[in-house]
């Protein structure tokens, strides 16, 4: 069932740019399980579509099946929504996104929708370079369906059941860098400070941007040897900075220590100012990026935060060369060659 | 001299046996276009392997003065250029029909029949003395054969000409050894031969106004026509060729000359599942979108296939069908997707099906189907098969209604929401079934909704109550009913002079064989009335045509009488009226084979 969420809103609640105070961005109330990592995460897209000054029916959100895919049935209600097929999302996003290149698409998916189900999907809706954003609500198992390992399941992680997994897990974030995406961030569900900027400068991004929420189930795999649960995700997360989202600066004035603070221009003009926590660690390198997160893993850390970015990305209608109209909008006068053309085309086939 | 039968003008089969990947795809079809540019009804089967290079393929003409314009048994004259299926080859010949052969080498005493004749011209050899290139003496000992046939069946040689000329335009340097080949050709029947042949062809003004072309590029073109701007696919046999066709037309006649941007978005997707992916959600924000397959996409299809049925979300498929089941003979035609089609998906689910016969139908079959996915808010599935789809056709002028608009079908805009309390995406305002719907980016506050395969309300708010299921799922039969109305209706051919008791029925390519059959039928006193069906759900004039006969040939494509069973579930036709006549070796069917299961059957009945 839906339940809608209480009208009621304190009188004084801030507005943004466009006269919008955050409850307009939110959606029905979420039935997912009291403390759902889930949850913090619609929080934070909501956070994000207010401060970017998102117009909610200028952004489609889309889904598959699973519980991740159950949230954006939770924010954003003025948005068109669809909850699609099991590991089928990026399809029909880039349906979706060909269909109408004006709006903004984004896509909310679990990590048996993305690693298992959903794999080929995902990693050709990267090598589209689709301009989406892409979020995977990782806790490792499958929820719906009563606590299954996912393929993001780390090798050796316990589940509620006292299993241990003897699998590799997909690690998502690299197979992001590596298949070529050109944002890639990860996160915890638990750190909104640090998940609100990565949305929006995902958001903003002219390509294709993933990220990678670790986001603990505290009914299925919230144990005690779970590599996934919220005190050991806690305990092992490992920030490569900090970053604020500057929208629309003419241009960075401020000084910064060479390998402290790095100032990344986006598309739309707006900068990305990075606190770097990593020295060692280029964002806009791809093999950097790769090693940062290889080096955080052997030391049993997860790391977090902006891991690579490709500012001037080329999406996929810039590869395609579709025309700058929606193809949406475009009618029966920029289609139909018409009865002349018909004509000639006949005389062709004599 | 082993002769035929009686002397043929305009009526004969020519088989041309080739080897995959030697250039002769493009000679024979010059060989078909000649005969078409003398006026004569001309038809042509591409009857090829699953393979690039190498293995043996076959081109088979049929020249007929009546017009039929289906598939004929028995060959005429042989074109055996592949030593690896002659022993076949020959075996084919009618009796007092030719064997076409290269002379260059003896041919094997296994191959030596007594009542046909044999036209050994030596190819190899001639090839061999006049180009030193390999790939030329491939490519023009294709030619030479055609210059030789043009000899033997009196084809006008200006017209050949003519045809070279237009096949390589802006390099004239190509046409005169082409020319010069097809000479060859000629001088050496004329030196050798008694000619023309007792089978030839004469002049005739029958063709009039019609065009040649396969259906698959009809297809593409009419995607092109009704607005497709959106299309997704994966190469599958046979159905490729309609993406290529919409991907040429839409790039000449999409293109802006000066940006070079495109009207027009094509993804070649990573399987079936995506492209119909692609599809479902480009339908569902505003775009009209399609993609091509055949019986294996459709199968992986199934499960977006039902949720665009469910969710009711607009969606084109051109299902170019092959013999299945599983990669079954990949290059061979049937018609045994239409059950897969009709009720593609889990649950409770029916599709709209468009069964062209012709390219002309095709083109109208496949922009209509985008009128009809988008009135009826659902995916349309247009049934055609490998032999419509990759063999060319002559077919009437394709012809296109400049004042027709695209029937956009119930969505709502901006000022109408403006107008409206509560707007219910899965409410039935006007009694038909068919609800309103909008586009993402529509209005700032109202006409959002959360489309879900998940059982949910008038409202688009999910819902577990059962009863709210039920009601959905019975708004859809009823939408259903109103598709009835709006598909095309069946074409009845009422046999005027005679009351007649039996009927036959058929879909799709059966078209040109049981009209035929229908013909010699009629030769042997007996009388039928046909219905060739265009569309499922069935209009209510398939019901009427079952009832009013007492018993109906079912013709079809396929093992397991698919139309049969569709006619039985959706119509609770009476089993034992119906009776199948079946083709499913993956040739087109013929009317000699409708004429005698139908005969034979009849004697049954009668017994």
């Amino acid at each position: 069932m839906s339940f809608t969420r209480p009208k009621f809103r304190h009188p004084g609640l801030p507005k943004n740019k466009l006269g919008y105070t955050i409850s307009y961005y939110e959606g029905a109330l979420s039935t997912l399980c009291a403390g759902c990592g889930h949850d913090s995460i619609s929080a934070g897209i909501i956070q994000a579509c207010y401060e970017l000054n998102i117009e909610p029916h200028k952004l489609a959100k889309l889904s598959g099946i699973g519980c991740s895919s159950k949230t954006p049935a939770y924010f954003l209600s003025n948005s068109h929504g669809f909850n699609s097929v099991h590991g089928r999302m990026p399809s029909v996003a880039t349906g979706a996104n060909l269909a109408n290149r004006d709006l903004t698409y984004f896509g909310v998916s679990g990590d048996g929708d993305t690693a298992s189900i959903g794999m080929g999907q995902f990693v050709h809706a990267i090598r589209r370079n689709l301009n989406m954003t892409y979020i995977v609500m990782n806790n490792g198992c499958y929820g719906l369906t009563k606590g299954q390992d996912s393929a993001t399941a780390d090798h050796g992680s316990k589940n509620k059941s006292g299993n241990v997994n003897m699998f590799e897990s997909i690690d998502l974030a690299s197979l992001a860098i590596e298949l070529g995406a050109s944002f890639v961030a990860q996160s915890f569900s638990g750190d909104k400070g640090q998940l609100v900027p990565l949305i929006t400068a995902a958001m903003a991004h002219p390509g294709f941007a993933f990220i990678n929420v670790i986001s603990p189930c505290v009914t299925f795999n919230n144990n005690v040897g779970s590599t996934k649960s919220y005190d050991y995700v806690r305990q092992h997360v490992e920030a490569t900075g900090t970053i604020d989202f500057v929208p629309e600066m003419p241009e960075i004035t401020t000084e910064y220590a060479e390998g402290t603070i790095q100032g990344i221009r986006m598309h739309d003009g707006s900068v990305l100012q990075l606190h770097k926590l990593a020295q060692e660690w280029d964002p806009e390198d791809r093999l950097s990026a790769m090693n940062a997160i290889k080096n955080a893993s052997a030391k049993q850390e997860i790391l977090t935060g902006l891991l690579f970015i490709d500012p001037n990305t080329k999406d996929l209608h810039n590869l395609i060369n579709t025309s700058d109209t929606p193809l949406n909008k475009l009618d029966k006068e920029h289609l139909c060659p018409g009865n002349a053309v018909l004509k000639d085309i006949n005389a062709g086939l004599r | 001299m082993p002769s035929l039968s009686t002397s043929k003008v305009n009526d004969f089969v020519v088989r041309f046996a080739n080897v995959n990947g030697t250039g002769s795809a493009s000679a024979n079809f010059l060989f078909t276009k000649s005969i078409f540019r003398m006026g004569i009804p001309v038809t042509p089967k591409n009857i090829f392997p699953s393979n690039i290079q190498g293995l043996p393929t076959w081109y088979e003409v049929r020249v007929s003065e009546k017009g039929y314009l289906g598939r004929r048994e028995g060959i005429d004259l042989m074109v055996a250029m592949n030593p690896q299926s002659m022993a076949g080859d020959v075996a084919a010949v009618k009796k007092g029909g030719y064997f076409l052969y290269d002379s260059s080498k003896m041919l094997h005493a296994n191959y030596i029949r007594e009542d046909i004749n044999y036209l050994g011209i030596p190819l190899m050899e001639m090839c061999n003395a006049a180009y030193t290139d390999a790939r030329q003496r491939q490519l023009f000992k294709n030619i030479i054969y055609v210059g030789a046939l043009s000899a033997l069946f009196e084809i006008e040689f200006p017209v050949l000409e003519q045809l070279i000329a237009e096949q390589f335009p802006g390099k004239a340097k190509l046409i005169p050894p082409n020319i010069q080949a097809l000479k060859m050709g000629v001088d050496y029947v004329q030196a050798n031969f008694k000619h023309p042949l007792d089978i030839r062809v004469e002049r005739r003004d029958l063709v009039k106004d019609a065009i040649m072309i396969d259906g698959n590029a009809a297809c593409g073109l009419g995607a092109v026509y009704a607005g497709a701007t959106v299309a997704a696919w994966y190469p599958i046999t046979p159905s490729t060729s309609v993406m290529d066709a919409f991907a040429d037309y839409a790039t000449e006649y999409r293109t802006d000359k000066t940006t070079g941007k495109r009207n027009v978005a094509i993804v070649q997707a990573e399987d079936e599942l995506a492209a119909i992916g692609v599809v479902i959600g480009a339908n569902w924000n505003g775009a009209r979108s399609f993609t091509a397959t055949s019986g294996p996409g459709v199968s992986l299809m199934n499960e977006f296939l039902g949720l665009g049925y469910f969710a009711e979300i607009p969606a084109v498929l051109i299902d170019v069908q092959r013999t299945g089941p599983s990669t079954g003979m990949p290059t061979r035609t049937q018609q045994s997707d239409v059950l897969e089609a009709a009720y593609a998906s889990h649950g409770d689910t029916k599709h709209v099906l468009l069964f062209p016969s012709t390219p002309k139908e095709c083109f109208e079959m496949t922009a209509d189907a985008f009128d009809l996915a988008e009135q009826l808010q659902t995916p349309v599935i247009v049934m055609t098969d490998l032999d419509l789809g990759m063999n060319d056709h002559v077919s009437p002028p394709f012809e296109w209604d400049d004042n027709r608009v695209y029937k956009r079908g119930k969505v709502l805009n901006a000022s109408d929401l403006e107008n409206i309390q509560r707007f219910g995406r899965y409410l039935d305002v006007d009694g038909d079934g068919i609800t309103y719907r909008t586009y993402p980016g529509t209005h700032p506050t109202k006409g959002s909704f959360f489309t879900r395969g998940t059982s949910r309300d008038e409202y688009a708010t999910y819902t577990e109550d059962g009863g709210a299921y039920q009601r959905n799922m019975d708004r859809l039969i009823k939408k259903w009913n109103t598709a009835k109305t709006m598909v095309p209706a069946p074409q009845l051919i009422h046999d005027k002079n005679n009351k007649c008791e039996y009927g036959i029925l058929f879909f799709g390519t059966s078209q040109y064989a049981a009209e035929e059959a229908m013909e010699l039928m009629r030769q042997d006193g007996i009388f039928v009335d046909a219905l060739r069906i265009k569309a499922f759900p069935f209009n209510q004039m398939v019901e009427d045509f079952i009832n009013t006969h007492e018993k109906i040939f079912v013709i079809e494509q396929n093992r397991d009488a698919q139309m049969k069973s569709l006619l039985m579930i959706e119509l609770s036709a009476d089993p034992n009226k119906l009776i199948s006549v079946l083709n499913y070796d993956g040739m087109p069917i013929t009317a000699d084979n409708i004429m005698k299961q139908v005969t034979k059957k009849l004697l049954i009945t009668q017994d």
